[in-house]
């Protein structure tokens, strides 16, 4: 089955960084775009004036995806744009520490944006898809998750967590013409990361970091009609780091 | 708005969405079990969505595990509805 007319992506935390890159892929790929941001509203406006510069469609909803009632997202996305096929779990927060010293709000806010409200916004988007028998959910993962990195535990369990339930999702789904993927970025240049790159190219086969729009690529190809058939799996776009 | 819920309503429509599970309309009695229609939980809980959207009746995840014959969905349908 093809992509619905009017077809809207909801991509969470989506005001910078990653996130607005893929806003910016999705639309240049005839989504309409929900632009969601929990507090950098000129981002936001700013991702969603280089949208429609370009001749696409977006809005910018305000809303914490950690909240409890962050489901009104698609409420709003729907009256605004139309119904939701594409929904991009995007927005993510650290917390750093080692475990040891790690409190409990540490954890649980990372648990909370990262995972919970990835499962909650997930279990919202494919109730309607099922019904449409046609979605799209992409979950960005991390190579955090599946391999080390001391000092975010909690970032790792979120990360790992979300590709846990990614597999699993996308197999209860299935068969509904509904894929669950999950985008795993390595080291990427952005405002989380930029401390920290000198160090970390030595140990990237590519030699360099990757940029925004790398992720954004991958994650335009599993919102494609093209990636029908792939489901339940994680794409790394990490320039070799995993291999 | 909520459509009223009787027992011949709520069969009409747990009936006529059957179909598109893939189930025979003819195989479809009250005491069929939905294991013998083929129809699993994915299927049921779209079910779940439909019969909340027509009759504004939740059921939720335990609800569907005890159901096991479409006599038994009307029957819990009507039943909290009331």
């Amino acid at each position: 089955m093809s992509r619905p007319e009017n077809a809207t992506a909801l991509v969470t935390g989506a005001s910078r960084g990653i996130g607005a890159a893929i806003a910016k892929a999705l639309a240049a790929d005839g989504w309409a775009v929900a632009v969601n941001y929990r507090a950098d509203e000129e981002g936001a406006r700013r991702t969603v004036d280089e949208i429609e510069q370009a001749g696409g469609r977006a809005v910018a909803i305000q809303g914490d995806v950690a909240n409890g009632s962050c489901e009104d997202l698609f409420e709003r996305a729907e009256a605004e744009l139309g119904p939701v096929f594409a929904l991009v779990n995007n927005a993510g927060v650290t917390a750093d520490g080692l475990a040891i010293q790690l409190d409990d709000d540490a954890w649980s806010k990372v648990i909370d944006t990262n995972l919970t409200a990835a499962f909650r916004l997930t279990r919202r988007g494919a109730k309607s898809m099922i019904r449409a028998r046609y979605g799209r959910i992409i979950n960005i993962a991390s190579v955090v998750g599946p391999r080390a990195n001391a000092g975010q535990a909690n970032y790792a369990a979120a990360k790992a967590g979300l590709i846990g339930m990614t597999k699993t999702v996308a197999t209860e789904v299935a068969r509904r013409g509904v894929t669950v993927n999950a985008v795993a970025p390595g080291f990427i240049e952005t405002d989380m990361t930029v401390d920290h790159a000198e160090r970390a190219v030595e140990h990237i086969p590519a030699r360099r970091a990757g940029q925004p729009e790398d992720v954004a690529a991958a994650v335009r190809f599993l919102a494609s009609d093209d990636a029908g058939y792939v489901t339940g799996t994680t794409l790394y776009v990490d320039g070799g780091m995993s291999a | 708005m909520a459509a009223t819920v009787t027992p011949e309503a709520v069969e009409k429509t747990i009936v006529d969405a059957l179909p598109q599970f893939g189930v025979e309309e003819s195989d479809i009695t009250r005491d069929a079990t939905f294991e013998d229609l083929d129809v699993d939980s994915l299927d049921l809980a779209e079910l779940s969505q439909i019969i909340e959207d027509e009759y504004g009746v939740q059921l939720k995840g335990d609800d569907v595990g005890k159901i096991k014959t479409v006599g038994d969905a009307i029957d819990l349908v009507v039943s909290r509805a009331g």
